[in-house]
């Protein structure tokens, strides 16, 4: 495998982690549920995703601990924000602290122990392929599942009755009650297959990324995974854009760090975060004022009246 | 059976008063299993997480020390909260005051620079802090960048700022080649309150700005436009306040205040720059300020409480072998009970039978 391949595969490994975490919070956002836990659930997902696939020597076992991390943090996030209509943002803080602390406790007895990460298909022949052969049929079983998640998401929200209920919650959950929809069952259902994603999304950094446990190592993921909603304004394709100039930008500033440039590496490191700032500005200022890309209720908390 | 929440037509200030102290209660209760389930008795973790600092002067001095960072960025938070303005990277600006106002010390270090070095490096901290939220406030109001996310992703490079300065330019050249700062002289240290305790001049500052922001808060016109935006955003508006100038102006002060906690902090206990200076204090302080329901005196003992978890977590892991992330945990929890309480002072919540269908109401 030749230099430019080897980089655009660690790019689309870089970016897989934030796209299947962004996905799952696009639905969740779409269903008018800002959940801001993604950081929590995922670094939660990456604990359990650890532990679980340590234990048994199964990938498959550890990605599924990280999904059901996810889920049951999604829960509580739902309990409490649909359940008890809390504040969203102030709950989904709550969800990150309590997420971070929990897999340090979680991930302790794992310091320093190491798996197998998954493997990579290897197709031959067309994994020879110059250039893309590396990368579109040498992946990890994840980066796929990645690719057919976003799109699928992208058909059931345009394409699909379920789709079409969701997405009206999301816009004016009062109109939605009034006709018989049942807002706070498909938000609860949302909010749970976020949680489920970002859980995955955390167990792709300890099952395929870095295969060990290292406490905090979603390093901020999760909050760039939600700039990667809003940069997407709320669509599913542009997601994989955004994903993968964010996996682009991580990867090409760790080999300037590697090729020894003149920049200190901090600098180098602040990257990601810096460009998410930039993106966020660039995107919103395209945007204007209009808010019509958002949905209308996001964030907000909803009681039915009787 | 089905939740239903009815909302309160009048709110009660009984209420008000017990949802923290019940949120306190429900996350000792749930600590206790969660020691349990740790395999720890759960009574004795219990008293040396929150009892045992108590105990003696030392330890209620300590924790005075470690609530006073806490007060002055929860005072802070609270003036952005009440406006519906979402400030969360109080961390970043606690940094970023904290090398504002450093860089002086390291400048002046071995100079013989007088007794201004330390007001200066104050004030430099203040401005700090406040010019690191203008960023965030600006993209905010300029641009309409969600204010959540850029004030996050502040914190790490804020973070990575400090890392780069104290292993770069600004290392001890007699260090060792450790990542820190040359010792503060004399001049850029906070003197103590009294000889052979911990109380520092700095444990005022907090208490000055819980008596100014209850003044600012409730007897003045800013404070007025603060709860208006944000209890009824439209009702603001139609008054005339200018949403994105209270979006600058809460970010300024509550930023101000995070670099003051910053150089405090520094000047006050540690002395020098050094990675990793803050035990998340930026974070905690949104917890202090939920728990002090936003009101400045509230804020002053949800400190102490969130002080004693941050001294308790210490003790734990060094008599109970847990490890330090447990802090965080139970601060989580304290959160999620904190706002699952608050829906009791908004609502009643009935659990109510399944309405029986018509047929079988008419018989």
């Amino acid at each position: 495998m030749g230099f430019v391949e080897a980089v655009l595969l660690t790019i689309v490994t870089a970016a897989t982690p934030l796209l299947l975490a962004a996905a799952g919070e696009l639905v969740a956002e779409r269903a008018g549920v800002l959940n801001l836990g993604l950081e929590g659930m995922m670094i939660m997902g990456a604990a359990c995703g650890f532990a679980g696939a340590y234990a048994t020597g199964s990938i498959m076992v550890g990605a599924l601990c990280g999904i059901a991390a996810g889920a049951v943090l999604a829960a509580v996030f739902a309990a409490l924000t649909l359940g008890l209509a809390a504040n969203q943002v102030a709950t989904g803080l709550a969800l990150t602290i309590f997420g971070i602390g929990l897999a340090g406790v979680v991930g302790s007895p794992f310091v320093g122990e190491r798996i197998v990460a998954a493997p990579h298909l290897s197709v031959p022949l067309l994994g020879d392929l110059p250039l893309i052969g590396g990368v579109v049929f040498g992946a990890d079983a994840f980066v796929y599942l990645s690719v057919a998640l976003v799109a699928g998401i992208a058909w059931f929200l345009a394409r699909t009755r379920a789709g079409l209920v969701l997405r009206a919650i999301g816009e004016n959950p009062t109109a939605a009650h009034a006709l018989g929809l049942p807002v706070r069952r498909i938000r609860t259902l949302a909010v749970l297959f976020g949680g489920a994603c970002a859980g995955l999304a955390g167990a792709y950094l300890p099952l395929a990324y870095t295969p060990f446990w290292v406490s905090g190592m979603t390093a901020g993921r999760g909050w760039i995974a939600l700039a990667l909603v809003v940069f997407a304004s709320w669509r599913a394709g542009w997601l994989m854009l955004g994903a993968y100039l964010f996996g682009a930008i991580t990867i090409l500033q760790l080999h300037a760090q590697g090729a020894g440039v003149g920049i200190p590496p901090q600098l180098m490191t602040a990257l990601p975060y810096l460009a998410t700032v930039v993106v966020l500005v660039v995107v919103s200022r395209a945007r204007g004022r209009d808010r019509r890309a958002q949905p209308q209720s996001l964030g907000l908390a909803f009681v039915p009246e009787r | 059976m089905r939740l239903v929440l009815e909302r309160r037509l009048a709110q009660h200030g009984l209420v008000a008063l017990a949802s923290p102290l019940l949120a306190v209660a429900l996350t000792l209760a749930t600590g206790a299993v969660l020691f349990a389930a740790l395999g720890k008795p759960p009574l004795a973790a219990l008293s040396i997480y929150f009892l045992d600092p108590l105990s003696d002067l030392w330890g209620l001095q300590e924790i005075a020390v470690k609530a006073t960072p806490l007060v002055l960025i929860a005072i802070g938070l609270s003036f952005c909260y009440l406006a519906n303005v979402w400030n969360i990277g109080a961390e970043g600006q606690f940094l970023f005051g904290a090398l504002a106002g450093g860089g002086l010390a390291v400048a002046t270090h071995g100079t013989g620079a007088g007794p201004w070095v330390l007001p200066a490096m104050l004030a430099l901290g203040a401005i700090g802090g406040a010019l690191y939220a203008l960023v965030p406030a600006l993209c905010k109001v300029r641009y309409g960048a969600s204010e959540i996310l850029t004030s996050l992703m502040l914190v790490y490079v804020a973070d990575l700022l400090l890392d780069y300065l104290v292993r770069g330019p600004w290392r001890d050249p007699k260090g060792f080649n450790f990542p820190t700062t040359a010792e503060f002289d004399a001049v850029a240290t906070m003197p103590l309150l009294a000889e052979g305790g911990r109380l520092h001049v700095g444990v005022l500052a907090a208490v000055l700005a819980v008596l100014t922001a209850a003044l600012v808060v409730w007897r003045t016109r800013q404070g007025f436009a603060m709860r208006l935006a944000g209890a009824a955003p439209k009702a603001a508006r139609f008054a005339g306040f200018s949403a994105d100038a209270l979006v600058i102006f809460t970010f300024a002060v509550s930023g101000a205040l995070a670099g003051l906690a910053g150089i405090i902090e520094v000047t006050a206990t540690v002395n020098h720059l050094q990675p990793n200076m803050s035990p998340g204090y930026g974070f905690t302080a949104i917890i202090v300020a939920f728990l002090g329901r936003l009101n400045p005196f509230g804020i002053l003992v949800a400190a102490f409480v969130l002080a004693l978890t941050f001294i308790g977590g210490e003790a734990a892991q060094i008599t109970l072998k847990l490890p330090l992330d447990l802090t965080k945990v139970f601060q989580g929890i304290l959160l999620f009970y904190i706002l699952a309480c608050d829906t009791l002072i908004l609502y009643r919540i009935r659990l109510v039978q399944p309405a029986p269908d018509a047929i079988s109401g008419m018989r």
